[in-house]
């Protein structure tokens, strides 16, 4: 693990003495997001190589589900590029752990980062940081803002409020009041379970303590969500059995349901869809009681590393830097809204929902997906039975106690607290 | 004066390309497979990886779910397909049925179209919230008979069954079809002497001739059925929703061996999965081959 430091500290010492007048270094990106290729080029290259007209920077995006295989043959053969886009979590460890991610906890821009926000490219004990954050995706509920002027509805900050408003709406008749379907388990588990779980289970004291094994799953904290979801039951449009992902985005984006329980990343698909037939609005996880401390899902998505055999670790360090500057957040922000910059710097985005949900960074805390880190690692897979148990509870077919037993008596069979960090 | 003919070399230079072809696409990867399921990432490690899948609640739970719906998915193609494919081949070889080279390619149109276009248009014909079955059956004033069919634990591996069978009814229908064209009208003008016709001609003259082409029919169900994955991923995705209900050997074979989001994939998992599922089917070959077909009698015309 030491050997790549070494490397590159020599590597350092080396480039350090002819800083002369000479051709730019290339720097070549490896990334799985494709459909950002036009924003790298046009925006984000440009802004960076301007400041920075030593390097030359090439974004080089391969399809996102063959990234990951592709990557590893390029590591494994020694052809891949000098940047890395970090995947969060267990994907990128491997790599660091194979000695192929350089170790970039000195890097100074981590200052910038809180340590939610590094979380997903650390190791278990947090001492190795590995990936420089880029970005993370909000959870909470996008609105029909006209359709709640026109039944006269607040947003809800409680619970009780929260179905209040979706009563009323359903006893109105003109709406479906929530889009959602079960039928592909995933957003049950995403946009319901883990979009108003941390309320809950207080974000990430909860977290790490079921990391830690102080708490369980089927402690009170963790079936309430399951409770909730529940009761989403009589809320969703008929047939929500078989209702799909995008059939949801679709009933919400044709005005057909008032409220969509999803993350940030939708902002970019609905604005274009919608276009001016409603405005949008958006609000957090609804809390318990009023005056509560509110807790969001902000969760780590995308990071950038450095391929530890770069040619041009001083340059690619440079690039880094930039990456986890105000100046690049802001880039990012604007030209992927819904994708927010993990930066601490204060980012001002142009679009109106976009800046609504990263608002809630300072009224409430914030958390990531609890089955992301460690926890689903092994079989049964905590994330994937919580798709499924999600999808179940929300169907009624499951009680949301027998699906917290479930999933606990799934995790434990394989995971033991405390040799996590090994 | 017979002189001891020559090695025949022109029968094993023929038969080379196919079989040299077959064994390297086929025999050395099943072999492969079987090899791969005795392994584990620290080395070999014998049976323990069949001991994990039949012995560990998790995964035999998985296990057994897959099986009892794969046999229940060959349980409906057997109990639908097949006989309606008889009774379409049945009624096309009618002499007096017109339009029947239309009928024919109009039923076997569906076999040739693509699992995903399959599933995606069952899935949108079946949609609670755009599909035109719901529609439909309120047209006719019988929208108390629509469920969200694909979404239910109790409906949903039916349907797809159901979608399979629409999909490939057309192949018993064009084997039998053959079949029943392959009857010399000397046996059926004989049974017309006898005074055998109309659909006793089918019972007494024409199905028994045919079981055999039956017995293929029903040996290239099972493997297809047992075998199957993709209407179930393009429709249900590799989590086989709801609750596993639609699961099959095929899917859950996927999920363990090229991992699903978080979970990742399980090469000698799979592996033992697939051994799991070579052993159904030759089993069940190996009933039809023995138990069964030896027992056909066979006409030669």
């Amino acid at each position: 693990m030491k050997k790549p430091i070494i490397a590159a500290i020599l590597a350092t010492t080396a480039l350090a003495g002819p800083a002369l007048a000479q051709d730019p270094v290339t720097l070549t990106i490896e990334s799985w997001r494709n459909d950002d290729l036009g924003i790298w080029n046009d925006t984000i290259i440009p802004a960076f190589e301007a400041s920075h007209p030593n390097i030359h920077v090439e974004f080089a995006p391969t399809a996102p589900a063959e990234y990951n295989a592709a990557l590893n043959a390029k590591l494994d053969a020694g052809s891949a590029g000098d940047l890395i886009t970090c995947r969060p979590f267990d994907a990128s460890l491997e790599l660091y752990n194979k000695g192929q991610l350089a170790d970039l906890t000195d890097l100074a821009a981590m200052a910038n980062f809180s340590d939610v926000a590094k979380s997903a490219w650390q190791t278990d004990d947090g001492a190795h940081t590995f990936c420089v954050p880029m970005a993370s995706v909000i959870h909470g509920f996008i609105y029909n803002k006209t359709a709640f002027d026109e039944l006269g509805l607040q947003e809800p900050t409680t619970v009780d409020e929260f179905f209040a408003v979706l009563d009323k709406i359903k006893e109105d008749g003109t709406y479906i009041p929530m889009a959602m379907g079960t039928n592909d388990q995933w957003e049950a588990a995403t946009m319901g379970y883990q979009n108003i779980g941390p309320n809950y289970w207080h974000g990430e004291e909860g977290r790490k303590a079921l990391i830690a094994g102080t708490q369980k799953l089927t402690d009170e904290d963790w079936v309430a969500p399951f409770e909730q979801l529940a009761r989403w039951k009589d809320y969703l449009g008929d047939g929500f059995e078989a209702q799909t992902y995008p059939d949801s985005q679709n009933l919400f984006t044709l005005g057909r349901a008032a409220i969509y329980p999803t993350g940030s990343w939708e902002i970019g698909v609905f604005r274009p869809q919608i276009g001016d037939a409603f405005e949008m609005g958006a609000f957090p996880p609804p809390v318990q009681n009023a005056g509560d401390t509110c807790y969001i899902s902000d969760h780590t998505d995308i990071g950038i590393g450095m391929n530890a055999a770069t040619a041009h670790p001083e340059e690619a360090k440079e690039f880094l830097e930039w990456v986890g500057s105000p100046e690049f957040a802001q880039l990012y922000g604007n030209a992927l809204p819904g994708f927010f910059p993990l930066s601490n710097a204060q980012v001002t985005l142009d679009d109106p929902l976009a800046q609504e949900f990263i608002s809630w960074r300072d009224q409430c805390e914030s958390t990531i997906r609890s089955t992301y880190q460690i926890l689903s690692r092994g079989t049964p897979n905590l994330e994937n039975e919580t798709w499924n148990a999600s999808a179940n509870v929300i169907r009624g077919t499951e009680t949301p106690a027998d699906a917290a037993a479930r999933l606990q008596q799934g995790l434990e069979s394989w995971y033991k607290p405390g040799e996590a960090a090994q | 004066m017979a002189a001891r003919r020559a090695t025949r070399w022109h029968i094993a230079v023929f038969l080379a390309p196919a079989v040299l072809v077959y064994t390297a696409v086929m025999i050395l990867p099943l072999f492969g497979t079987l090899n791969l399921s005795l392994y584990r990432a620290e080395g070999f490690v014998g049976l323990a990886n069949f001991r994990t899948l039949f012995g560990d609640p998790h995964w035999s739970e998985q296990f057994w779910n897959a099986l009892r719906n794969n046999v229940w998915f060959f349980i409906i193609h057997m109990l639908v397909q097949n006989p309606i494919g008889i009774l379409l081949a049945a009624l096309l070889s009618s002499p007096r049925l017109r339009l029947a080279a239309f009928y024919r390619t109009a039923i076997f149109i569906p076999t040739i179209l693509s699992f995903v276009i399959v599933g995606f248009v069952w899935k949108l014909i079946l949609s609670p919230i755009w599909g035109i079955a719901p529609s439909m059956l309120q047209a006719v004033g019988l929208k108390f008979l629509f469920q969200p069919f694909l979404g239910q634990e109790e409906t949903a591996l039916t349907t797809l069954a159901l979608i399979s069978v629409w999909q490939f009814v057309g192949i018993p229908m064009m084997l039998i079809y053959a079949a029943l064209l392959s009857i010399p009208d000397e046996v059926l003008e004989a049974a017309e002497m006898d005074g055998i016709t109309g659909w006793s001609r089918f019972w007494k003259v024409q199905l028994p001739l045919i079981l055999p082409a039956i017995g293929i029919i029903s040996i290239l169900t099972f493997v297809g059925n047992f075998n199957a994955f993709d209407l179930i991923y393009v429709a249900q995705g590799a989590l086989a929703g709801p609750n596993f209900a639609t699961d099959i050997l095929g899917t859950f074979l996927y999920r363990t061996f090229f991992g699903f989001q978080l979970q990742l994939g399980d090469p000698n998992m799979g592996a033992a999965i697939a051994t799991a599922m070579f052993l159904i089917i030759l089993a069940g070959v190996c009933v039809y081959l023995f138990a069964i077909q030896t027992r056909l009698r066979r006409y030669q015309f």
